[in-house]
């Protein structure tokens, strides 16, 4: 696995071999609350970066989840149909949302790492 | 991430730090609470246990909910008037009966326009030398003047402001609260009394908005924290917050003023002529009689039903109902995950003649349509302790 790298919309994206596991970070998922539903698009769903990913719903509010980089949809965690409490649970593991086949790595340039992420959630409390 | 739809009845734009708190805010912030603005106050949307947690838990034992942003107020006789004159000032407001509302005796109504819409929807409770009306924090101020201008010569009006609320509920909640005043067991449902613990004066009355049977009780200001944390400290009583609330309330088929009422819907079309007693069915005698009493006789345009989505996406207010053929019925005014039915549930309006349980319809979601289908109210069944 590679480095995890942030979004200021709080995705993070995984990076191996030009495949980035995409998520929220456990500062979304505990912003949003109980997670009860996941909708996720389909595989081969072509996107951009900033485009809408997914749609997530707590009990009382609907969030749009977007797309860290571009590129094309190659697997969607359809577990989380079952079990959407894993975004609460697991955010950077079995909470995971997609796999994106990224169409331009320098995208991943415009992302913060670890402790940018982690400065950027101090400017915002 | 964007939220793209906010918790319900929570838009308001007052700036953080011209909100309001109530008398339990340090008590809150002690527990962990989410802070949210609601009608202009600093309000726990949860703790830390969470939404669903703290809705099963409510179901389950018993949870206690500050609702000290509500409007309390008192009105009483002038000197020499009688009760009974409060009361038919008061029904000049109102559709219920609260000439025939007994000491002791608790009813739920509404403020209606002159069109039939609902201004605000409230408790009117008895309690011998005056009535306690609790009314909704976003509608207090408006309620207030319009209770003084309009029957401000014919009574005493006190706003309680220096009252706090707080709602104990859930199958354990009256055992909780008997351990403090054992008399409270006595009450049934919709009933009310003052009890006095510690010195301080208890407005009780045995009622609530989650389906489930407690208390609400309004105590002063200064002693809601001490009776808050004796609360808490009671075996099965946790703290909940406005999440819960409104995901049991709407389980529980209850209205929320702004979402499932408001000045364009009339009680009969959400479903609560029941609220509205003979006497004032015949004779009228409140604002938009004209246009209630003909829909109780031929029946509403629409009605507020219970709506249950396929699948596991929840829709949300604002969402346009249609016809499975596409022809359009109406809208969504509230939906939530239900926490106790465990799928999405949803109430709206459809034109009278799709009113029937049972049918499935279309929901708005996004950009597709779901189907959903009607649903008689409540989903989750009240378990109120009647006598």
């Amino acid at each position: 696995m590679g480095k995890r790298l942030y979004s200021r919309e709080h995705e993070w994206i995984d990076v191996d071999d030009g495949i980035g596991t995409v998520g929220i970070s456990d500062y979304a998922q505990e912003q949003l609350g109980d997670v009860v539903f996941v909708e996720l698009p389909e595989s081969g769903h072509e996107v951009e970066s900033g485009d809408e990913l997914c749609v997530v719903e707590s009990v009382k509010a609907a969030s749009e989840v977007y797309a860290p980089v571009s590129g094309e949809v190659v697997e969607v965690n359809d577990a989380l149909g079952d079990d959407p409490a894993e975004v609460n649970a697991n955010p950077y593991g079995s909470g995971w949302f997609v796999w994106i086949r990224l169409a331009n790595a320098g995208e991943l340039d415009e992302l913060m790492d670890e402790d940018a992420y982690r400065e950027y959630l101090g400017e915002l409390a | 991430m964007r939220a793209l739809i906010a918790t319900a009845g929570t838009g308001s734009v007052t700036p953080e730090d011209a909100l309001l708190e109530t008398p339990l805010g340090a008590l809150h912030r002690e527990l962990g609470a989410r802070m949210v603005p609601f009608a202009g106050y600093a309000m726990p949307l949860q703790y830390r246990a969470g939404i669903l947690a703290e809705h099963r838990h409510t179901r389950g034992s018993a949870s206690l909910f500050d609702v000290s942003h509500m409007g309390q107020v008192r009105l009483s006789a002038r000197p020499g008037a009688s009760m009974e004159s409060v009361a038919r000032a008061l029904e000049r407001l109102v559709a219920a009966d609260i000439v025939g509302l007994g000491p002791g005796r608790q009813r739920y109504t509404q403020f209606t326009n002159g069109t039939g819409g609902i201004l605000d929807d409230l408790m009117v409770t008895s309690l011998g030398d005056h009535l306690w009306l609790v009314v909704n924090a976003a509608c207090k101020h408006d309620d207030i003047e319009r209770l003084k201008v309009l029957i401000g010569e014919e009574c005493d009006i006190e706003v309680l402001e220096k009252r706090a609320l707080v709602a104990l509920q859930g199958p354990a909640a009256v055992a909780a609260f008997a351990r403090l005043v054992p008399d409270s067991q006595g009450l049934s449902f919709m009933q009310a009394a003052l009890w006095t613990l510690d010195g301080e004066t208890l407005m009780v009355s045995r009622s609530g908005y989650t389906g489930e049977d407690g208390v609400e009780v309004s105590v002063s200001s200064g002693g809601v924290d001490a009776l808050a944390r004796r609360l808490l400290a009671a075996d099965g009583v946790e703290a909940a917050g406005l999440g819960a609330r409104d995901s049991l309330r709407l389980e529980a088929g209850l209205c929320l003023h702004g979402n499932d009422i408001d000045t364009t819907t009339t009680p009969v079309e959400a479903g609560l002529a029941w609220s509205i007693q003979k006497r004032r069915r015949l004779e009228g005698g409140f604002p938009g009689a004209d246009v209630i009493v003909s829909q109780l006789r031929d029946g509403p345009p629409r009605r507020r039903v219970g709506l249950v989505p396929q699948g596991r996406a929840p829709v949300r207010e604002g969402a346009a109902i249609r016809s499975s053929s596409g022809a359009p019925l109406g809208t969504v005014t509230s939906g939530v995950f239900g926490p106790t039915a465990e799928r999405p549930v949803a109430m709206g309006y459809v034109a009278g003649e799709a009113a029937v349980t049972g049918t499935v319809v279309e929901v708005e979601r996004r950009s597709s349509w779901i189907e959903a289908e009607i649903r008689s109210l409540p989903f989750v069944p009240h378990r109120y302790h009647r006598s």
